[in-house]
């Protein structure tokens, strides 16, 4: 067996574990108050923190200015998410306003 | 029809939007796996056995370069550490499950899984039987990843990124996110997590998710208990 195989499978591995670990470690252990109030703030937490670098870096850069197309299709996107709670018209509103201005510009 | 399947196709069906910005990704996982000289069936079982697109791609670069394997592994574990943040968060929520049940639905928990089965898990219902929407989401998106895996692998195939695909994935996001924000301590967390973020985007093996998150979880904690 080739080394990249085992390389592969350990990986494997730890992120199973990484996925399982707490899963497991709060069936033994119920977690302090804090903590539990704390686990309310994670997918609120995750989620802007993957959205934001989305919209505000092109390549590799922060752009702020309405040079950034995907800064503009996603405020409007927001808003839309923000209206209709729709997953389907948030995407398209945003694709939508993203294809449209690389058409015009 | 009962409330296991209604919730598994449901789950299915709030996963199909995700899999639009997942499917380019696969294919262009696959056929950089190629470019970086890995086999056709180390490229395809990588994305079952690791099953974590960015470690993936990360991987498939250090290959290219021939990267230590100590190295290589200590990467993808770095990578994909944020996941534990995911498992804490749905620990309490599958408490309830067999051990197998667990470990399945763990092998399952991507971002793209996470987003929308915590998203469920915080509306209303009965929650005994909402982990058959977790499956169905996660089966859903892990699907998507092996077929998009192989038609970049052995069809060569990719979608011009003229297209921009890749962007509706953050749309996804920003649709799952906005209508959860309800209060000051919500927006606090998503304005300094956001910046947190940006500011840290430099940081290698997308730790700046994690300390974002860390971050903003402080800001909320703190702006709570004011």
């Amino acid at each position: 067996m080739n080394s990249f195989w085992v390389i592969m499978l350990l990986v494997g591995m730890l992120t199973l574990g990484i996925r399982l670990s707490f899963i497991l470690i709060f069936d033994r252990w119920t977690p302090p108050s804090l903590l539990q109030q704390a686990l309310r703030f994670v997918p609120i937490a995750v989620l802007s923190a993957i959205i934001l670098p989305e919209l505000l870096i092109n390549d590799g850069r922060v752009n702020i200015s309405p040079s950034n197309l995907r800064l503009i299709a996603g405020v409007i996107a927001m808003l839309v998410a923000w209206k209709t709670k729709s997953i389907i018209w948030t995407i398209l509103a945003g694709m939508g306003v993203l294809l449209g201005l690389q058409y015009l510009f | 029809m009962n409330t296991t399947k209604k919730e598994f196709l449901h789950g299915i069906k709030d996963e199909l939007p995700i899999l639009v910005g997942v499917i380019p990704f696969g294919m262009i996982y696959g056929i950089l796996a190629l470019d970086a000289g890995l086999s056709k069936a180390e490229a395809q079982a990588m994305s079952a056995i690791v099953f974590a697109g960015s470690a993936q791609f990360m991987l498939v670069q250090l290959a290219a370069i021939g990267t230590p394997a100590l190295v290589m592994v200590l990467t993808g574990f770095i990578i994909n550490l944020r996941h534990a943040l995911y498992s804490a968060s749905v620990a309490p929520r599958v408490r309830h499950l067999s051990p197998l049940w667990k470990v399945f639905l763990a092998y399952l928990l991507t971002d793209e899984a996470y987003a929308v089965t915590i998203t469920h898990y915080a509306q209303e219902g009965e929650i005994r039987h909402k982990h058959w929407y977790y499956l169905g989401a996660g089966i859903a998106l892990w699907t998507a990843w092996q077929i998009s895996t192989a038609v970049g692998v052995f069809l060569g195939a990719q979608i011009p990124s003229g297209w921009s695909l890749d962007f509706t994935l953050a749309l996804t996001f920003i649709a799952l996110l906005v209508p959860t924000l309800k209060d000051r301590s919500d927006l606090l967390v998503t304005l300094s997590a956001g910046t947190v973020s940006v500011l840290a985007v430099g940081l290698p093996y997308k730790l700046n998710l994690i300390l974002a998150a860390v971050v903003g979880i402080a800001i909320g904690l703190w702006s709570e208990r004011k």
